[in-house]
């Protein structure tokens, strides 16, 4: 009989046990959780870039190709993130095999490290290939890289988060599907991701300062050419706001036991 | 002996309205085979999940090995190994991989030796890197057994452990839950099949409708609540029971050829042969005589029948 986990403070071999469980579902996956965005990315590429990109010129003094590149990022970070996590703790809901979850000496805090950690080192490592990529089809430049790889973080971390909620939230796959094709994908195509939203009327300028997504964008392209929609701060904000609004949420599933436990 | 699973005043009512648990109190002992009967949507499996983390209790406290579920949920989690009633598993995954992740969810580092100890105590070992979707139903059961044991639990709760597997299956199930509580696990199972209970237990719970009915050694259970019944097959059929017999409370069967006398297993050793006697001074003669004693399974249904 074991002895170890009665003194047990920290259960990092939990964390590390569903950490390396989901990535090893994403090597299971590896053509559909990697290769397809970035396909789809470099698709992006080619019709925006070169074929429509070519008729664009320059926006905020910024080659179009080039200038898409962040919103490209951070489009594919979104869905990645909240599909990862999402599926991550759904499929244990979906099989049953939750009990053993819950039935472990590991607390909230631990489980959530474990899926979100898992969704998002998945997310950033996806974003960092499509940067490459798109490296191949445009000349990019990073002004601020640390700011970069904050934001990458943040934000990752955050959707991951976002998806976790989704994933408990869902009651079926068809439901897990709503949010990141229903709501995230037009808010983040509404969002800046091909073009800024001051080449929007007023009118429709002032609607989208309404989408939290023009924030998360902004912040993300400023990282990279020092020029953003809006201020970089204002836009840092709105994206530790929507973190900590995640992090009370998932706090709330735990503590209500909301659709994890009975 | 020592309880290391304590359950008081438990009581579980879900958001639905339903009562799953009242007032529940009992005693797990150490290193015993407990086994709790009830028949479905008793409350067996509401019982198991609050005292393993997956439901939260409404009122009533529970410590295993003297920690409490809730306020010391990690180390009282920690004693607990769970065998769910479903095939709940991940099927993509090797017996082998899915064991390390439940032991690392148990928080305890890598043991190959004792994962290798488990796998071939329960004729797993040549299957651990098949995956677990191509493995017949009663390996896939033996594999939630081997996540079960492999951090090494001091208690392990068995959850219909042999629903729906074949007598061969169920035999060795048996023998495993005998050599684990020989090596110092504490096992409570619950079942349908009471012949299960018959066989294994040392203690039986009786559940129905969320109330623990009674809480007995199986032998005591057997003998207070056990009914006996004499068949005595007579040389000369009767018509009716002769007067002088109208108090023993007689049944005719079999035409009247076969005399039946049902009593409690207590006082055998003085009825009968009053009995006996009583027949002989009435000038009934038998040919033959067989005992027979009721199975728990009939005093299961006679209690569950009576609280209805």
């Amino acid at each position: 009989m074991n002895t170890a986990t009665q003194t047990l403070k920290f259960n990092y071999h939990a964390i590390l046990a569903i950490y390396k469980f989901e990535m090893a579902r994403f090597k299971r996956t590896l053509w559909q959780s990697l290769v397809t965005p970035v396909i789809t990315t470099s698709l992006y590429f080619v019709v925006f870039g070169a074929a429509i990109g070519s008729r664009m010129g320059e926006v905020d003094g910024i080659h179009y190709g080039s200038f898409i590149v962040p919103g490209l990022i951070m489009l594919s970070l979104f869905t990645e993130s909240v599909s990862n996590a999402s599926f991550g703790i759904h499929m244990p809901r979906f099989t049953g095999t939750i009990f053993e979850i819950l039935s472990a000496p590991v607390s909230a805090f631990e489980i959530v490290l474990a899926y979100v950690g898992a969704a998002a080192t998945k997310s950033i490592l996806l974003g960092l290939i499509i940067l490459a990529t798109a490296n191949l089809f445009v000349p990019i430049h990073i002004e601020h890289p640390f700011w970069m790889a904050g934001f990458l973080l943040l934000v990752a971390v955050t959707f991951s988060l976002f998806g976790f909620i989704v994933g408990v939230w869902a009651k079926g796959f068809e439901q897990l599907q709503f949010v990141p094709m229903l709501i995230l994908t037009p808010l983040t195509f509404l969002g800046g991701v091909f073009y800024s939203i001051d080449m929007l009327p007023d009118g429709w300028r002032t609607f989208s300062l309404f989408n939290p997504i023009v924030y998360v964008i902004s912040g993300f392209r400023w990282s990279f050419y020092g020029s953003a929609d809006v201020g970089v701060g204002i836009s840092l904000a709105a994206t530790s706001v929507f973190f900590l609004l995640c992090l009370g949420l998932v706090w709330l599933i735990f503590r209500t036991g909301y659709r994890l436990k009975s | 002996m020592t309880a290391i699973i304590s359950i008081s005043q438990l009581n579980k009512t879900y958001a639905s309205g339903l009562v799953a648990l009242q007032d529940v109190d009992l005693d797990i002992r150490r290193g015993e085979i407990f086994a709790l009967l009830g028949p479905n949507g008793a409350g067996k499996t509401t019982l198991i999940s609050v005292v393993c983390g997956i439901s939260t209790p409404t009122s009533g406290r529970v410590t295993v090995d003297g920690h409490d579920i809730l306020s010391d949920y990690r180390a009282a989690r920690a004693k607990i190994g769970l065998v769910p009633q479903e095939l709940y598993t991940d099927m993509f995954e090797t017996p082998w991989a899915t064991m390390n992740f439940s032991r690392g969810l148990f928080g305890l580092p890598p043991n190959p030796a004792h994962l290798e100890q488990v796998l071939r105590d329960l004729s797993l070992w040549g299957k651990r890197h098949d995956k677990i979707m191509t493995l017949s139903g009663g390996m896939k059961r033996r594999v939630l057994i081997a996540k079960a044991l492999a951090h090494e639990p001091g208690v392990l709760f068995l959850d219909e452990p042999t629903a729906g597997v074949d007598v061969e299956l169920r035999r060795d199930m048996w023998s495993l839950v005998r050599r684990l509580r020989d090596g110092g696990v504490t096992v409570i199972l619950t079942t349908h099949y009471i012949a299960e209970a018959e066989e294994m237990a040392d203690r039986i719970g009786v559940i129905s409708k969320g109330k623990l009915i009674l809480v007995e050694a199986k032998s005591v259970l057997m003998k207070k609540l056990g009914k006996k019944q004499l068949t005595l097959h007579l040389q000369e059929p009767l018509v009716e029971i002769p007067s002088g017999l109208s108090d023993w409370g007689l049944t005719l069967n079999n035409d009247g050829s076969d005399l039946e006398f049902t009593f409690d297993s207590s006082k055998e050793h003085t009825t009968i042969p009053v009995l006996l006697r009583r027949l002989g001074e009435l000038g009934i003669a038998f040919k033959d005589l067989n005992t027979r004693q009721s199975s728990l399974e009939e005093i299961f249904v006679s209690l569950v029948t009576e609280r209805r």
